[in-house]
């Protein structure tokens, strides 16, 4: 808004500091006794409410045109991602908790699904809870190209016009869903860990960690449509099936020749399941007290005991002991499993920010004083490399083999 | 031919923290620093200046006047050229008004070869600039770039990091890639670029100099807006167990029971 501001009313100002302290900006800071505002100021309003004293207001931006949401759009659309002729888990996930939001805001839940040969997902979406599914197949979809599949994914969006459109986390959908917001101009929220509908107003609250998951933000998108969103995997839990009807349409999109050129030309698949550590059910990880590459099978063969992925902290890939995408941490991979067991990690604030949100964490380390212990559920100070060939063994025994 | 990086400035995330009880956020000793994806950024657009033995790296930012200093540690590096694209009405953007700024500065600039981002910004961590920005000029986007495998004047092969492994992409340029810290290391400023940096002055542009639609722009632009914040559930640590191997083994195999991992 042109010429909005934001205004300290000095005589009420008290210089308590609740301002600076609520700010997501940094924008006010007391200074001398009294609160004073910053360039960056985005009048937000936080400030604002947070004031006990009234001394903050916002005011101008009357001359700004009044905005409006554009009208006639409604349901929920769930991206169903394909991924190497899989459904991925986290389209499932969020089918469940699309499920709960539509019945919050009383509407219909569409799946979407975009590649070649995918239509045979369509019956899973149904399961899972979908009441309709839209297929868009064409044979040149075969492979992930961002471009493409964003030129078929906002022509579905302009015709069947979803209030709300989310997929997955994915390295897929964070490049697919930014994509389709800009062609539609839309607003999008990276990797939401709650959702819920605003009751007053009807729009979806879309929450997500920020600053390395130090602050949790609610954000809305008020004025544009569809409100956009990705969901980090494994946050939410997929509704067990059910013998469900729905519907499939097919949706047929021709005519696509942008003026550049872009082509998936090969894949490779990396060896193993063990590092896709986002869908991972489990994560065995090691860090510098690992001690070497070679050191590293004793990782791996916990990992094969427990079927688990396997993680590293930043400090065993920059040591060249392990590939980066096994890196879990600030600069690596956000991770949410079931069970996360760290070995040998001390637990740097930079490598809890990328885990601590599993469900249950096991961290084996020599040293009783590593940060790791403070957000570990169950906490192991002893050797890894006696412990887990006697966890191994433990393991087999309870097995019974 | 403008090899341009895409950098942000962000406060350290590591001080950035919140104090549960009042429910506000403790800033003592927040320093700023250049997104730690976008060194990476900087560092590539540097090789392919010095492996083709052409370009210019002209390294962009967007934000407040002290932004600044995150050019001037890519002048440092050895960029070419800084751009500090501010003014009061692009503040408070989203990563739709950002983006939008950005292409248009960008459009501004002229003869675009490639244009290189950070995978994320660790403040936000939201990865959406760099498609965004993609998309608003529109040409194409590779993320999670991990190496560049062949580049010509017009075209372009790179490795991109997926969920499964790799895909082997091939694209026409320009094109905005986002890379991640398996391209490169980061190299430090030398000497002479350190005596540069010292003298560097950014060119600023502003909304009279950047040719922008004002509904795309700052906080009016912004179509996502923060109605609150909170802190996150504080995590404790459980209970703790010294001993001998075997018996630590078995405390942690009755657990996997318990949770019905095993």
């Amino acid at each position: 808004m042109a010429d909005q501001k934001l205004i300290v009313i000095v005589e009420n100002c008290t210089g308590c500091g609740i301002c600076e302290g609520v700010c997501p900006y940094g924008a006010i800071e007391v200074v001398d006794g009294i609160a004073v505002v910053y360039e960056n100021c985005t009048f937000c309003g936080i400030c604002v409410e947070s004031c006990s004293f009234e001394a903050l207001e916002l005011v101008g931006g009357e001359g700004a045109e009044k905005k409006e949401a554009p009208t006639g759009y409604s349901g929920i659309m769930v991206y169903g991602e394909v991924l190497n002729g899989k459904l991925s888990r986290v389209s499932l996930e969020i089918l469940g908790v699309a499920r709960r939001l539509a019945e919050k805001r009383k509407c219909d839940v569409t799946a979407l699904l975009i590649g070649n040969d995918v239509k045979r997902f369509a019956p899973d979406l149904i399961r899972y809870g979908a009441d309709r599914v839209i297929v868009a197949e064409r044979n040149d979809l075969d492979r992930f190209v961002d471009e493409r599949y964003a030129d078929i994914f906002s022509k579905v969006v302009e015709q069947y016009r979803p209030e709300i459109v989310i997929g997955g986390a994915t390295a897929v959908g964070r490049a697919l869903f930014p994509r389709v917001a800009a062609i539609l101009k839309t607003g999008l929220t990276a990797d939401c860990t709650d959702f819920d509908i605003e009751e007053e107003t009807g729009l979806l609250l879309q929450t997500r960690p920020a600053f390395g998951g130090n602050i949790m933000a609610t954000i809305k998108t008020e004025y544009t449509r569809p409100q956009m969103a990705t969901v980090r995997p494994r946050v939410f839990k997929p509704l067990p099936p059910e013998n469900r009807e729905g519907e499939i349409i097919e949706f047929h999109c021709d005519g696509y020749s942008p003026s550049f050129y872009k082509a998936v030309i090969d894949v490779l698949v990396t060896e193993g399941e063990n590092v896709n550590l986002e869908d991972a059910d489990i994560i065995v990880s090691g860090g510098r007290g690992v001690g070497s590459k070679e050191n590293f099978k004793i990782i791996f063969d916990l990992a094969k005991e427990l079927n688990a992925a396997v993680g590293a902290s930043r400090a065993a890939v920059d040591a060249g002991w392990i590939p980066y995408p096994h890196q879990v941490g600030q600069t690596g991979k956000t991770v949410s499993p079931k069970v996360y067991i760290a070995c040998g990690i001390s637990g740097a604030i930079q490598h809890q920010a990328g885990m601590k949100s599993s469900d249950f964490i096991i961290a084996i380390n020599k040293d009783p004083n590593a940060p790791i212990f403070d957000i570990a559920d169950l906490g192991i100070v002893g050797d890894l490399f006696e412990v887990i060939p006697e966890l191994i063994k433990e393991i087999r025994k309870r097995r019974g083999n | 031919m403008n090899i341009v990086v895409c950098i942000k400035q962000v406060p350290d995330t590591q001080d950035v923290k919140m104090d549960p009880e009042r429910g506000t956020l403790i800033r003592e000793g927040v320093k700023s620093i250049v997104n730690p994806f976008d060194l990476y950024a900087i560092e590539e657009g540097l090789r392919i200046k010095e492996r083709m033995g052409r370009g210019r790296v002209v390294v962009m930012t967007m934000g407040p006047p002290q932004a600044e200093d995150a050019l001037r540690e890519a002048i440092a590096m050895g960029a070419d050229h800084g751009i500090l694209i501010s003014d009061r009405t692009f503040a408070g953007a989203d990563t739709l008004a950002t983006s939008y700024t950005l292409a248009k500065s960008i459009e501004k600039l002229g003869s675009p070869w490639i244009i290189i981002c950070g995978k994320q910004a660790m403040d936000g961590d939201t990865a959406q600039v760099g498609p965004e920005l993609a998309t608003w000029l529109n040409f194409p986007q590779i993320t999670y770039v991990s190496k560049i495998i062949d580049m010509g004047d017009n075209r372009i092969k790179v490795e991109r990091l997926t969920d499964y492994g790799y895909d082997i992409v091939e694209s026409s340029l320009p094109c905005v890639i986002t890379v991640n810290k398996e391209i490169n290391e980061p190299r430090l400023p030398s000497l002479r670029g350190m005596m540069k940096a010292k003298k560097f002055k950014a060119e600023v542009w502003d909304s009279s100099s950047v040719e922008v639609d004002r509904r795309y722009i700052g906080l009016d632009g912004s179509p996502t807006r923060v109605v609150s914040i909170f802190a996150p559930p504080v995590k404790k640590g459980g209970e703790k167990y010294h001993g001998e191997p075997d018996e630590l083994a078995r405390h942690i195999a009755r657990k996997l029971e318990e949770i019905k991992i095993i």
